[in-house]
C-alpha cells in the first residue's frame, strides 16, 4: 500500500459516506422508507447513493413521484427509464387524478406546487411511509438551511421549525407514533457544485434539458420560460429562440430555464462554479411569492 | 433521454492531495455577533449569491436598518426575523481554494442550547464569540464548556465589536487573558484567539489595520490552515454494524455483508477481528464499496466487510480486535447535558437510548451531581436535571453497551436518550468511564 500515512478522504467522498450511512440507518430502523424520486438531478444522485449503500442487494424500498401533471417530457421519459433499469416500484402521487376526484383544487394563480403538499400527504397515509427520503439540501434555501437530516413530521405532515429534534453527532432518532413520519435529507450537506462534481464523477446520465440546447422562449418577470402546452405567451410577451439549459428541475409551468452555453457536464461545473445566483433564485417562480415562501410551504408538509 | 457524462478529476489542491472538509460551529451568547460574524465570512469571500444578498439588502432597507444587516443570511427563519435573534442551527457552506467548509451557525440564547449542541456535536472547530464591551458573561462560559464537554478539537476564542472598544489592545488581553485562564480548567485542546469586529470585517479574511498590535493571522487564514488530519483516532478499529447486506438474488449467492461507517481505526484484509458482543473472532475477507474492494477502510468511509467465518452478527454488533475491544458493559458513568423543558432527568426515571448503531432501555441509578457552569462547582445534593443543565449519571441499561470513553472515541462514547413517551431526544450523554 502507497501513502496510507495520508488516510485522508476527499470531500466528496466525506459527503457520500455520510449520505450512504443515513441511508442506511433509515433501512434498518425505520418500518416503510420510500425515496421521492422527481427526475430532477439531486433526486437522481439520490438514488445512485442508494444504490451504492445496499450494493450487490437491490435498493430496498421503492420510490414514489408525486406528479404535478406538468412535466418535461424528458424528464418523464428519463423517470421510466431508471426505474425499468434498477427494476424498482414505482408509485405516482398524480395532482392532476386529485384534481378530478376532488382532494384538491387548482389554485388561482395556476401553480400547482402548493396543492402538491395535500396529494404527496394522502399517498403517504395511504401507503403507511413512515420515512420519506427527499433530495433537499440545505445549501438552497434559508429555511432549508434550518433543517435536521431526519426531520419530524407530525400526523398533519406539518414541521416545527421552532421545535426541531436535537440531533446530535450521527446519532438520528426516528422514534415516531403510528401517523407521524419522518423526512430524510441525505443530501443535507452537499451543495449545488458538489452535486455536479459527483455526477461527473460517477459519470451519471442526467435528462437531457440540463443541458444547454436550443428552446423556444418567453421572457417573464425577468426570467425565462419554455413555451410549451403550460406556458403560452401573454400579450406583449416575445417568442424567442435561446440557448438554455435548467439548473433544477420542477413543475413545468413554474420553472425556468437560464441561458447557458454549458452542453457537457464540465461546461457545468465551471458554469455553476462562477455563477453569482442560487439554483432556486434563478429558476423558481414558486419561491417569489414571498420572503418566507419556502417556510410556509414546509411547515405544511412539502418536501 | 438522456446524456452520458465524462468524467474529470474531484476537486484536488494544487500539491495534489484530496480538498479536505472543515466543520466549524459558533457559539458565544445573545447578540456578540456570530451570525454577523458568518454573514462577513460569507460576503468577503464571495460566497454570497447576488439574489440573497439582495434579499436581506432588501429586508434590512425595509425594516430601516443603518447597514445591511448580515446575521439576517443566516437567520432565515420568519421568528428569527422577527425577534433578531438565532433560534436553531443554520447550516451554510463555502469554499477557498484551500478547504470546503461547513458552517453551523448556533444560537446564543439560554432557550435554545440544545440548538447550540447539536450544531457543535459535529464541528471539528468552535468559534466561541465574547463582546468586547461585556466580556466574559455565563453563556459565553457555558458554550466553552459545552465545547469542551462535546470534546470539539480546536476552540478560537473571538473577541468581537472591538470597534465599539477603540480596537483596544488592554480590553482585548484582559479578555483572552480571563478567557485562557477558564479554558486550562476545562483541558480544553487547542486554543487561538483573535480580536475581531464581525460588523466591519476586522481581521476576518483580512488582517486588520485598525489593530496593528495583533501579529496572529486572520479568522480565514486560521480556519484555511488548522490541521485537523491527526483529530481523527486510526488506531482502535471499531466498526458499528450498521446493515446486514444479504441480497435476495439468484446471481449474488451466499453473500453476507457487514455495512456500516468506520468509526475509528483501519481495516484491512487478512486482519484478525473480533466481534462483539458473542466475543468471536474471525478474519477480514475483504472490505468492499460498491465500486469494488478496497484495501484499507478509515474513518470516514462507509463500507462493507465480509468475514471469513460464518458468525452471527446483526445491527447493533460491533466489529473490533481480539487485542483492542471497546468496553461490553450494561453500567456506564456519563456526563449527560438534559435538553428537555417538559420533564427533569431523574433518578430512577427510565429512557431509550441510542448509542451507536445499538438501542437498549436504560434507567438512571444516580446523579452523582449537578455542574455549576459560572464555577465549575459540583452540587452533589441535586436530584434532577433540568433542561440546559449537566451532570453526572450512572445508567443501566438493558443490553450492554459496546463503549469506549468519549475522549478517546467521540462515536463509540456518545449518546442520546430519548423519551419514550414523546419520542423525543431528551439528552446527550458522554461516556466518561465504562467500569
Ligand atoms: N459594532 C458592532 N456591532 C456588531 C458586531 N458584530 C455584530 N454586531 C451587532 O450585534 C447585534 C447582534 O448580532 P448577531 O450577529 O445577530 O448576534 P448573534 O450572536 O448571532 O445572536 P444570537 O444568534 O441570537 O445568539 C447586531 O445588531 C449586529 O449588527 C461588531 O463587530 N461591531
Ligand atoms: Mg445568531
Amino acid at each position: 500500500m502507497t501513502a496510507p500515512a495520508a488516510y485522508r478522504v476527499s470531500h466528496l467522498d466525506a459527503l457520500e459516506a455520510e449520505s450512504i450511512f443515513v441511508m442506511r440507518e433509515v433501512v434498518a430502523e425505520m418500518e416503510r422508507p420510500v425515496l421521492l424520486f422527481s427526475g430532477g438531478k439531486d433526486s437522481i444522485v439520490m438514488l445512485r447513493l442508494a444504490q451504492k449503500a445496499f450494493a450487490p442487494a437491490s435498493i430496498p424500498f421503492p420510490v414514489m413521484h408525486v406528479d404535478t401533471g406538468h412535466n418535461f417530457p424528458e424528464v418523464l421519459e428519463y423517470r421510466d427509464q431508471r426505474v425499468t433499469e434498477l427494476g424498482l416500484q414505482l408509485i405516482v402521487a398524480s395532482v392532476p387524478e386529485a384534481l378530478s376526484n376532488g382532494l384538491v383544487r387548482e389554485s388561482a394563480d395556476g401553480m400547482r406546487n402548493r396543492i402538491q403538499t395535500p396529494v404527496l400527504l394522502d399517498a403517504v397515509e395511504k401507503h403507511r411511509f413512515d420515512a420519506l427520503f427527499g433530495g433537499a439540501r440545505r445549501d438552497e434555501e434559508k429555511a432549508r438551511a434550518k433543517e435536521r437530516v431526519f426531520s419530524f413530521r407530525d400526523e398533519f405532515g406539518q414541521w416545527d421549525p421552532k421545535n426541531q429534534r436535537p440531533e446530535l453527532w450521527s446519532l438520528y432518532n426516528g422514534r415516531h407514533h403510528p401517523g407521524e413520519s419522518i423526512r430524510v435529507f441525505p443530501l443535507s450537506n452537499w451543495t449545488e457544485l458538489d452535486v455536479w462534481h459527483y455526477i461527473a464523477r460517477e459519470r451519471i446520465p442526467l435528462p437531457s434539458i440540463y443541458y444547454a440546447h436550443e428552446r423556444e422562449v418567453i421572457e417573464r418577470e425577468g426570467m425565462l420560460y419554455a413555451v410549451n402546452e403550460f406556458i403560452r405567451p401573454r400579450a406583449g410577451e416575445e417568442r424567442f429562440k435561446a440557448q438554455v439549459r435548467y439548473r433544477t428541475v420542477g413543475d413545468a409551468s413554474c420553472t425556468a430555464a437560464v441561458r447557458s452555453d454549458a452542453d457537457t457536464v464540465e461546461k457545468v461545473i465551471e458554469e455553476v462554479a462562477a455563477t453569482r445566483i442560487t439554483e432556486r433564485g434563478a429558476t423558481r417562480g414558486d419561491d417569489r411569492v414571498s420572503e418566507a415562501a419556502m417556510e410556509d410551504r414546509k411547515r405544511e408538509g412539502y418536501f | 433521454m438522456s446524456v452520458d457524462t465524462a468524467a474529470p478529476a474531484d476537486s484536488v489542491l494544487p500539491e495534489g492531495r484530496p480538498m479536505d472538509l472543515l466543520r466549524f460551529a459558533t457559539a458565544g451568547s445573545v447578540d456578540d455577533g456570530k451570525s454577523t460574524l458568518i454573514g462577513r465570512l460569507l460576503y468577503d469571500t464571495k460566497s454570497l449569491f447576488t439574489d440573497q444578498l439582495a434579499a436581506v439588502e432588501a429586508v434590512s432597507a425595509a425594516r430601516g436598518d443603518e447597514y445591511t444587516n448580515l446575521a439576517l443570511l443566516t437567520d432565515g427563519l420568519r421568528a428569527e426575523r422577527e425577534q433578531g435573534i438565532t433560534i436553531d442551527v443554520a447550516y451554510r457552506y463555502f469554499a477557498t481554494p484551500r478547504r470546503k467548509f461547513i458552517i453551523a451557525d448556533t444560537p446564543g440564547h439560554i432557550q435554545y442550547t440544545r440548538n447550540m449542541v447539536t450544531g457543535a456535536s459535529t464541528a471539528d472547530l468552535a468559534l466561541i464569540l465574547v463582546d468586547a464591551r461585556k466580556g466574559l458573561v455565563e453563556q459565553s462560559r457555558r458554550h466553552a464548556f459545552l465545547c469542551s464537554l462535546l470534546r470539539v478539537p480546536h476552540l478560537v476564542l473571538c473577541v468581537n465589536k472591538m470597534d465599539l472598544v477603540d480596537w483596544s489592545q488592554e480590553v482585548f488581553e484582559r479578555i483572552a487573558d480571563e478567557f485562557t485562564a477558564f479554558a486550562t480548567k476545562l483541558d480544553a485542546p487547542d486554543l487561538s484567539v483573535v480580536p475581531i469586529s464581525a460588523l466591519r470585517g476586522d481581521n476576518i479574511v483580512s488582517r486588520s489595520e485598525n489593530m496593528p498590535w495583533y501579529e496572529g493571522p486572520s479568522l480565514l487564514h486560521h480556519l484555511e490552515r488548522v490541521h485537523i488530519a491527526s483529530d481523527r483516532n486510526l488506531v482502535d478499529v471499531r466498526f458499528p454494524v450498521q446493515y446486514v447486506i444479504r441480497p435476495q438474488s439468484t446471481t449474488v449467492t451466499d453473500y453476507r455483508g457487514y455495512a456500516g461507517q468506520v468509526a475509528s481505526g483501519v481495516l484491512k484484509p487478512g486482519d484478525e477481528v473480533m466481534a462483539l458482543p458473542s466475543g468471536f473472532t474471525s478474519r477480514i475477507a475483504a472490505v468492499e464499496t460498491a465500486d469494488g474492494p478496497v484495501d484499507e477502510a478509515f474513518p470516514p468511509m462507509s463500507v462493507t466487510v465480509r468475514l471469513a467465518d460464518e458468525i452471527d452478527i446483526s445491527r447493533g454488533d460491533m466489529i473490533c480486535r481480539p487485542n483492542n475491544a471497546p468496553a461490553v458493559t450494561q453500567d456506564v458513568e456519563a456526563m449527560v447535558c438534559w435538553m428537555d423543558e417538559s420533564r427533569p432527568l431523574q433518578v430512577g426515571g427510565k429512557y431509550a437510548i441510542k448509542h451507536t448503531t445499538r438501542s437498549a432501555r436504560a434507567i438512571v441509578r444516580g446523579l452523582h451531581y449537578r455542574l455549576d457552569i459560572n464555577t465549575l462547582h459540583r452540587d452533589e445534593s441535586a436530584t434532577e436535571l433540568k433542561l440546559n443543565e449537566i451532570g453526572r449519571v450512572r445508567l443501566r441499561t438493558t443490553v450492554p453497551l459496546l463503549a469506549d470513553e468519549y475522549r478517546r472515541n467521540r462515536t463509540t462514547g456518545g449518546f442520546v436518550i430519548i423519551d419514550e413517551t414523546t419520542n423525543r431526544t431528551v439528552a446527550a450523554g458522554m461516556i466518561v468511564d465504562t467500569a
